[in-house]
C-alpha cells in the first residue's frame, strides 16, 4: 500500500511520456518541431555527459548559487533589523513592496550600464531580485514572532539581545526558509533570462537560445529539461535543509 | 567564622522567625486603566508566604492583569509591589502561561526548555543538567524529556512549562489559568501534579483560575475579586489537609467553602 503510494508521482510522468510518444508516433505534430522522447533524452544525456550542456548547466548552477548567497548575506541581517522594529519596517515597506513588484528583467539595462557585460551584471540583477524576496520574508518572520514566546523569554530574565538571538531569530527561521526557496527560484529565472540576452556566451539560457537559432530542437528540449531539473533540485535541496534545521515549522 | 550578632542590621532576613509569618508580597495602591475601563483603582493586598492562593472572580475583572502586574508583564499606572520589601528585579520568580504551546520553545528539547532559565543565569552546562535531573527526580516526572515539546501531550507540555518555572527555585510561582486548555481528564491529573509540586517545594503560589472547583481544591485561600474596578470581596481560607484527593471534593468542608464562594461570586456577577 505504502509502496504503491510512493509510486503515485510517477503516474503523471508515465502519462506525459505516453502522450508525447503517441503524438510523435501518429505524427500529430511535425517531428522536426517535436522530436521523440527517446531522441530528446538521448540528446540530454549526451549533452550532460560529454557535450557542452554539462558545462552550461554548471555555469547556471554557480551563478544562481552566487546570487542567492549574496542576496541571503545582505537580506537576512537587514530583514532582522527591519523586522525587529515594526515602525522601521513600516517606514520602508512601500519601497520594498515597490521594488519587489518591479520585474527584475526591467533592471537589466540599468545593471548593464553599472556593471558592464558579463557575470557581474547577471549575478547582481538576480541577487537584487532574490534579496527583496528574502528581506520581505525575514522581516515578516521576525515581526510575526509569537508574542507569548517573547514574553516567556522576557519573564525568565532574558536581555533584549538574548530575546533577539534565542527567540526572535528562531521564530523567524521558518519564514526565512520560505524566502530562501522563493529567492533561489527567482534567481534562477533571472539568471536564465539574462543568459539568453545580454552578450552571453554560456549558461542554460544561452544553450536554449542557441539551439533555437540553429533550429536544433532536440538540443533545445534537452536544455529546457536540464533547466527544469535544476529548478526542481534547488527547491528540493532547500526543503531538505529546512526540514533538517527548522524541524518545528508548522508545529 | 563567628556567628553574626543577633542585632538585626537589615530589617529583613530570610532566617528571621518573625519574618516567616509576615506577608510575602505587599501590593499597595495598584492602579490600572485601559481605555474603556478602570481595572484597578488604588488596590491593596498582601500575599501570604508559602501558601497557594487562587484568584477567582467575574469575567474581565482583571484576574490575569493582577498577576501580570505583580510579575512585571503589564506595567501598572500607579502603585507598588514589593517582595519582602524588594522590587521584582531582585526576585527569582516563575511564570506559567495558559498557552503552553506558544510559551515553550519548539526548537529546544523539553529538557533544554526546562534548563533554559539556568542558561540565562549563566549556570554551566553540567550543573544545569544536574539541577534538571534533580527536579525530575523530586517531582517524579516520567516523561521522555529528550523529545521536542510538540511530540508531548498538552498536559505533558504544561508540566514541562511548570518545571521550567521551578528550575530557578523561585520564591514565588505565578500560573495564569494553566489547565484551561486541557481536557478534563488531563486537568484532574495536572491539578494533582501541581499539588505535588506545592507540597514538595512550599513555594508561594498564585494561581489564576476560572474554575471554582479547581480554585478551592488546590488552594489555601481563594481571593475573590469583584467586578472592575476590582476590590477584594473576600479572602476565603480553605485548610483541608494535603494531599487532597477526589474524596476531598465530597467532604462537607469543601462543599461548604465552594458554596460560600459561589454565593459571593454570583452576588458580584448580578451586581449591575
Amino acid at each position: 500500500m505504502t509502496k504503491s503510494k510512493a509510486l503515485l508521482p510517477l503516474v503523471g510522468v508515465a502519462i506525459l511520456l505516453a502522450v508525447w510518444e503517441m503524438v510523435n508516433w501518429l505524427r500529430l505534430v511535425d517531428p522536426v518541431l517535436l522530436p521523440s522522447p527517446a531522441a530528446t533524452f538521448h540528446t540530454l544525456w549526451e549533452g550532460m555527459v560529454a557535450g557542452k550542456l554539462g558545462a552550461d548547466f554548471l555555469k547556471t548552477v554557480l551563478r544562481t548559487i552566487y546570487s542567492t548567497a549574496i542576496a541571503a548575506v545582505i537580506a537576512i541581517p537587514l530583514g532582522i533589523l527591519l523586522g525587529s522594529s515594526e515602525k522601521v519596517y513600516r517606514s520602508v515597506e512601500f519601497l520594498i513592496d515597490f521594488f519587489r513588484s518591479t520585474p527584475a528583467s526591467a533592471m537589466f539595462p540599468l545593471f548593464l550600464v553599472l556593471f558592464g557585460v558579463g557575470d557581474r551584471t547577471k549575478i547582481s540583477v538576480a541577487a537584487f531580485g532574490a534579496a527583496l524576496v528574502i528581506l520581505f520574508n525575514v522581516a515578516y518572520g521576525v515581526m510575526n514572532a509569537r508574542k507569548t514566546r517573547l514574553l516567556a523569554a522576557k519573564v525568565m530574565g532574558a536581555s533584549r539581545s538574548r530575546v533577539l538571538f534565542d527567540v526572535m531569530l528562531k521564530e523567524s527561521l521558518p519564514q526565512t526558509f520560505v524566502g530562501l526557496r522563493n529567492g533561489v527560484s527567482l534567481a534562477l529565472v533571472i539568471i536564465v533570462v539574462a543568459e539568453m540576452f545580454i552578450g552571453s556566451t554560456d549558461g542554460l539560457g544561452q544553450r536554449v537560445f542557441e539551439a533555437q537559432q540553429l533550429f536544433d530542437m532536440p538540443g533545445m528540449y534537452a536544455a529546457i529539461f536540464a533547466a527544469g531539473a535544476l529548478g526542481y533540485t534547488l527547491n528540493l535541496l532547500f526543503l531538505v535543509i529546512e526540514r533538517r534545521f527548522v524541524h518545528w515549522a508548522g508545529r | 567564622m563567628s556567628p553574626a550578632p543577633r542585632v538585626a542590621v537589615t530589617p529583613i532576613s530570610a532566617f528571621d522567625e518573625s519574618h516567616r509569618t509576615a506577608p510575602h508580597v505587599t501590593i499597595r495602591g495598584l492602579s490600572k486603566r485601559y481605555t474603556d475601563a478602570t481595572i484597578y483603582d488604588n488596590f491593596d493586598f498582601d500575599i501570604p508566604r508559602g501558601k497557594l492562593i487562587s484568584v477567582f472572580g467575574p469575567n474581565g475583572c482583571g484576574k490575569s492583569t493582577l498577576i501580570n502586574m505583580i510579575a512585571g508583564l503589564v506595567p501598572p499606572d500607579a502603585g507598588e509591589v514589593l517582595f519582602d520589601g524588594r522590587p521584582l528585579s531582585r526576585v527569582k520568580f516563575g511564570y506559567v502561561f495558559q498557552n503552553y504551546r506558544e510559551a515553550l520553545f519548539p526548537w529546544l528539547a523539553a529538557f533544554d526548555n526546562i534548563a533554559y532559565p539556568l542558561k540565562l543565569m549563566g549556570v554551566p552546562k553540567a550543573e544545569r543538567e544536574a539541577r534538571v535531573e534533580r527536579l525530575i527526580a523530586r517531582l517524579g516526572v516520567k516523561i521522555d524529556l529528550a523529545l521536542y515539546p510538540y511530540y508531548l501531550s498538552g498536559g505533558q507540555q504544561q508540566l514541562v512549562s511548570i518545571m521550567r518555572a521551578l528550575i530557578v527555585e523561585p520564591e514565588i510561582l505565578f500560573l495564569d489559568e494553566p489547565f484551561s486548555a486541557l481536557d478534563y481528564e488531563m486537568t484532574l491529573f495536572m491539578r494533582d501534579q501541581l499539588q505535588r509540586v506545592f507540597v514538595e517545594t512550599a513555594t508561594t503560589t498564585v494561581l489564576v483560575s476560572h474554575d471554582l472547583e479547581e480554585a478551592v481544591y488546590l488552594s489555601d485561600y481563594v481571593l475573590l475579586l469583584s467586578r472592575h474596578p476590582a476590590r477584594v470581596v473576600e479572602f476565603v481560607p480553605y485548610d483541608a489537609p494535603r494531599p487532597r484527593t477526589d474524596k476531598t471534593m465530597s467532604e462537607p468542608g469543601f462543599i461548604a467553602t465552594k458554596a460560600h464562594c459561589l454565593k459571593l461570586f454570583q452576588r458580584e456577577v448580578n451586581r449591575a
